[in-house]
């Protein structure tokens, strides 16, 4: 990563779910940071703790099942962890906010979508009714629905349409972080294209940064600018998307990539990642991927694993990172 | 190499209190024995009603729909019964797919037990063949739904799919759930199980990679509508329709240093209610003319390539 | 393939039959578990009643009338004489089966056509559920006093009454799940299979659609307690001598001002069971919540 500074640093964050008496641990210690402008996708499969992470950093997780273990989450150089329930009020919005993945419950469905963009217009800044309402008509045009439909209501929309107004509340009082949970995972490709081509507008417009969470290498691919691959709570590797998308590192990012059928390639059969996730109750010891790592040796089964540079300058949680890259050679 | 079905004209109309819903309109193709037809589309472009229309889970509107050269269009009771046993469907949902109070084994067993045919040490016997057939450790015969994970719940439709040894399948959209690296495990199997029993299979997605890699043939539909339709190399080297290209290039790909030029496209659906004549896709299309309003043919355009479009060869 | 090689999830190969699990749900809620032991205690002691009341339930004995709760007579006896203690125990006799089998009246034949008119839907479904419209326009107490008019009140025909003014309720309850379970695909993949009709729905649909009828029933037995201590209290429904707890209150209330005991025991009793139902009826919801499944 470049030597920019930071303004959105987490470090070592450990989060844990109690349910029916048994400990889920959702994040296992994860760090990375985000700078200014820039974008960082966080990819993983169900369960890896994407969602968990972003509810860290907002601070919404569930009160009684979810205890933050650890970390820090440093915003400018405060910790957002430690900030009153008041202050962290005007965070949410202001500086950082956050798009769901569905749109459909986003929104209220007995409010007019134009006044709901303008309901968080005015709790934020000391405006008017018709000022707000005039930025929340800025605010759809801005994400390319007519301000003409300000007065409808989210079932007189589309998918997309709903996700566009999700978006644009989220913009309304221009934050320095846009965190999006899988923003375009409900929605059909084209309309998905729409979607992203107007993220990528708007985040260079207004020189946001965002924090993008998505199972989908495809739209990282378009969107970020760095990319943390998280498995079982941990981030295993991370980087410029040049240099994880180029030289993949550590073996579950290549099985990550060899899983997806190939646009190019002609195969008989899929290169498949053998297994499946652990149960996060019940997490093997040494590297989570260790039972799934066609390259484990016992070295993985031991102690926790710590992070090394690989020679293009990235990070990589992998103790054989000799061995995996003859091997990604071989096949 | 015969044809195992074949679907001439078949219209699918549902009456909502807005209309009438369009749901499938005139869909014609054939699939060969031991082949994959992918059929790809947006929601709503009636892919899945297509797909159970098909299997008799719906009754069609109008057309024929042909098993094996005989005309199961309105067969009933025992012949409908012989068709089903021919013609399976595998589910997209692992989750509803599933009945949540029924073991694995009852859930695998059950068609067995319906067609009563077979003495029931036959029927464990085969249900513990059908569970290794898709890799299903034995241990897991007692199990219930809720305590697996989707890839193996998806297994286990399979399983279920298979117990009458039928001659076509319809996937419906069966890894859209999964995650990538279960959604490889379970399209391999499809494909081993595709080569080793010459299953015939319809498979419904959105996921144009996934439909690449599965298919011989592919249909794109849009609202209803064929739209295209060709060998899957042509589709992907050579997309004629509009909407098939703006498809193919909405794609996300993983190609970070050749990226496709995208065509974006305008609006979104229209609605598939009291649909006026013509190319659905032309309010969309940035080439639509007043030609695209009167109704379009489905026309061969190049050999295997059918498109349907009236402005094809301009175009292309 | 090695997946299921590799223990992924939590794998459990041994038998679980659902009825256990939620039992083992049930036993962490301390109020499920308390009500559902006053229930069990008291399903025992009116079995066997006969063998373990200290008097005839129904003996008169005038000498000893009205006399407070002793050693002798627990709970004390009443205008006749007759032992209380031994009146309450003989009555939860009446009062549970009018509940219980009331409510399994109810709850059967309501789960059954339930089950159909929302498996088969359309016109049929209207036509039915505008019929038990009507029956439910009419209140229960109303429909009782119709029938106890009509075919003379008494234990029988206040069981029937009641047991049929509750059926569209369930019908209603039952019809809504199933109306859910329907959009479900192993319907339609039972469909595929060739799954006759009736197999599916006694198989694939009731099962699933059966647990909010299940605790709707344990609540359904508490109000039915109730409703048949007030038809006996106003005089319709279980008829004296018969020492059913409703009966015992309308025949106490009389003499509340100068001996309350003969009110506190029967009401108490009706209150006790009537909470160890509802705490059960609450635990069961807990225990059999899908949402609360992983």
């Amino acid at each position: 990563m470049s030597n920019n500074q930071a303004f959105l640093s987490i470090k070592d964050l450990v989060v844990e779910y109690t349910s029916d008496g048994q400990i889920v641990q959702a994040v296992n210690g994860v760090s990375f940071d985000l700078q200014k402008g820039r974008t960082i996708g966080l990819v993983g499969e169900t369960g890896a703790g994407k969602t968990t992470i972003a509810k860290t950093i907002m601070r919404i997780l569930p009160d009684r099942a979810a205890h933050i273990r650890g970390g820090q989450v440093l915003l400018d150089g405060k910790d957002l962890l430690t900030t009153s329930e008041e202050e962290m009020r005007k965070v949410r919005g202001d500086k950082i906010s956050m798009v769901f993945q569905d749109p459909m419950t986003a929104l209220n469905p007995t409010m007019r979508v134009g006044d709901q963009i303008a309901e968080v217009i005015i709790h934020h800044n000391d405006i008017s009714q018709a000022e707000s309402e005039k930025r929340a008509g800025q605010m759809l045009e801005m994400v390319g629905i007519p301000a003409g439909r300000y007065r409808e209501y989210p079932h007189q929309f589309s998918g997309g349409m709903k996700q566009r107004v999700v978006i644009a509340m989220a913009l309304a009082c221009t934050p320095d972080i846009l965190l999006a949970d899988e923003p375009t995972t409900a929605l059909d490709v084209t309309i998905q294209a729409q979607v992203l081509d107007m993220i990528n507008d708007l985040k260079q417009k207004n020189n946001t940064s965002m924090i993008l969470i998505t199972h989908d290498l495809g739209v990282v691919a378009q969107v970020c600018d760095d990319v943390a691959v998280i498995y079982a709570g941990q981030i295993v590797e991370r980087g410029s998307k040049e240099q994880v998308f180029d030289h993949p590192h550590h073996p579950y990012t290549i099985g990550l990539f060899g899983a997806i059928p190939s646009m190019n390639v002609d195969e008989e059969y899929l290169h498949p990642i053998d297994g499946l996730p652990p149960d996060p109750s019940n997490l093997p010891k040494g590297c989570p991927f260790n039972p799934r790592c066609p390259y484990a040796t016992d070295a993985c089964r031991k102690g926790a694993i710590g992070e090394v540079q690989t020679p293009d300058g990235h990070w990589c949680r992998c103790v054989n990172l000799d061995q995996v890259k003859e091997g990604a050679i071989k096949s | 190499m015969s044809t195992v079905i074949e679907v001439k004209n078949l219209f699918k109309y549902f009456p909502v209190p807005a209309g009438m819903l369009h749901a499938v309109d005139d869909v014609t193709f054939t699939i060969e024995e031991g082949k994959t037809l992918g059929v790809v589309g947006e929601s709503g472009c009636g892919k899945s009603t297509l797909g159970r229309t098909i299997v008799h889970l719906l009754e069609s509107t109008k057309g024929q729909i042909f098993l094996e050269g005989k005309d199961i269009t309105h067969v009933k009771g025992k012949e409908l019964a012989a068709a089903r046993e021919q013609m399976q469907i595998m589910f997209q949902d692992p989750y509803s797919s599933l009945d949540p109070r029924k073991t694995l084994e009852q859930t695998i067993i059950e068609p067995l037990l319906v067609s009563k045919r077979f003495k029931k040490a036959e029927m464990y016997e085969k249900a513990q063949e059908l569970m290794e057939l898709v890799g299903i450790d034995q241990r897991l015969a007692k199990a219930y739904p809720h305590e697996l994970d989707g890839g193996r719940r998806q297994r286990v439709g399979f399983a279920r799919a298979l117990a009458l040894d039928p001659k076509f399948i319809v996937c419906d959209e069966p890894v859209s759930a999964l995650d990538v690296s279960i959604q490889a495990q379970v399209l391999n199997l499809l494909r081993k199980l595709q080569k080793e029993k010459g299953l015939t299979y319809m498979f419904i997605t959105h996921d144009m990679s996934v439909v690449r890699h599965i298919s011989d043939d592919i249909l794109v539909m849009y609202l209803g509508q064929m739209v295209e339709k060709c060998p899957s190399k042509d589709l992907f080297k050579k997309p004629m329709h509009p909407y098939t290209r703006a498809l193919l290039s909405a794609i996300p790909s993983v190609d970070i240093h050749n990226p496709i030029k995208r065509e974006i496209l305008k609006g979104e659906l229209t609605s598939p209610i009291n649909p006026a004549p013509g190319c659905r896709f032309a309010a969309r299309c940035k080439y639509a003319t007043d030609k695209c309003r009167q109704p379009q043919t489905l026309t061969e355009v190049e050999p295997n390539h059918f498109v349907s479009c009236c402005r094809v060869n301009e175009l292309n | 393939m090695t997946a299921s090689a590799i223990p992924g999830k939590k794998v459990k190969a041994k038998k679980n039959s659902q009825f256990l699990e939620v039992l083992k749900r049930l036993s962490k809620s301390k109020t499920a578990t308390i009500g559902l032991i006053i229930i069990v205690i008291e399903i025992i002691l009116a079995i066997l009643a006969p063998l373990i009341i200290p008097y005839d339930p129904n003996a008169i004995d005038i000498l000893g009338k009205l006399t407070g709760p002793s050693a002798q007579h627990w709970f004390g006896t009443d205008e006749l004489g007759r032992d209380i203690f031994s009146r309450i125990l003989y009555g939860s006799r009446y009062s549970l089966s009018i509940g219980i089998f009331g409510t399994l009246i109810t709850t059967i034949i309501g789960t059954f056509i339930g089950a159909i008119v929302g498996y088969y839907g359309g016109t049929f479904d209207n036509i039915f559920m505008r019929i038990l419209d009507v029956v439910q326009a009419m209140p229960p107490i109303l429909f009782t006093i119709v029938i106890a008019t009509a075919l003379g009140s008494g234990f029988q025909n206040t069981l029937l009454a009641l047991a049929v003014s509750g059926i569209p309720g369930a019908v209603r309850l039952v019809r809504g799940s199933v109306l859910g379970i329907r959009k479900m695909e192993y319907l339609e993949s039972a469909e595929s299979i060739n799954c006759p009709k009736m197999r599916t729905i006694f198989v694939h649909v009731l099962p699933n659609a059966i647990s909010p009828s299940i605790v709707a029933a344990s609540m359904n037995v508490a109000s039915l307690i109730l409703t048949a201590a007030g038809l006996s209290f106003i005089g319709l429904g279980v008829q004296a001598p018969t020492p059913e707890w409703g009966a015992m209150l309308s025949a106490s209330r009389n003499y509340i001002r100068d001996y309350p005991y003969m009110v506190l025991f029967p009401g108490l009793a009706i209150a006790v069971t009537v909470l160890a139902l509802n705490l059960l009826g609450d635990g069961l919801r807990d225990a059999m919540d899908p949402k609360l499944k992983d």
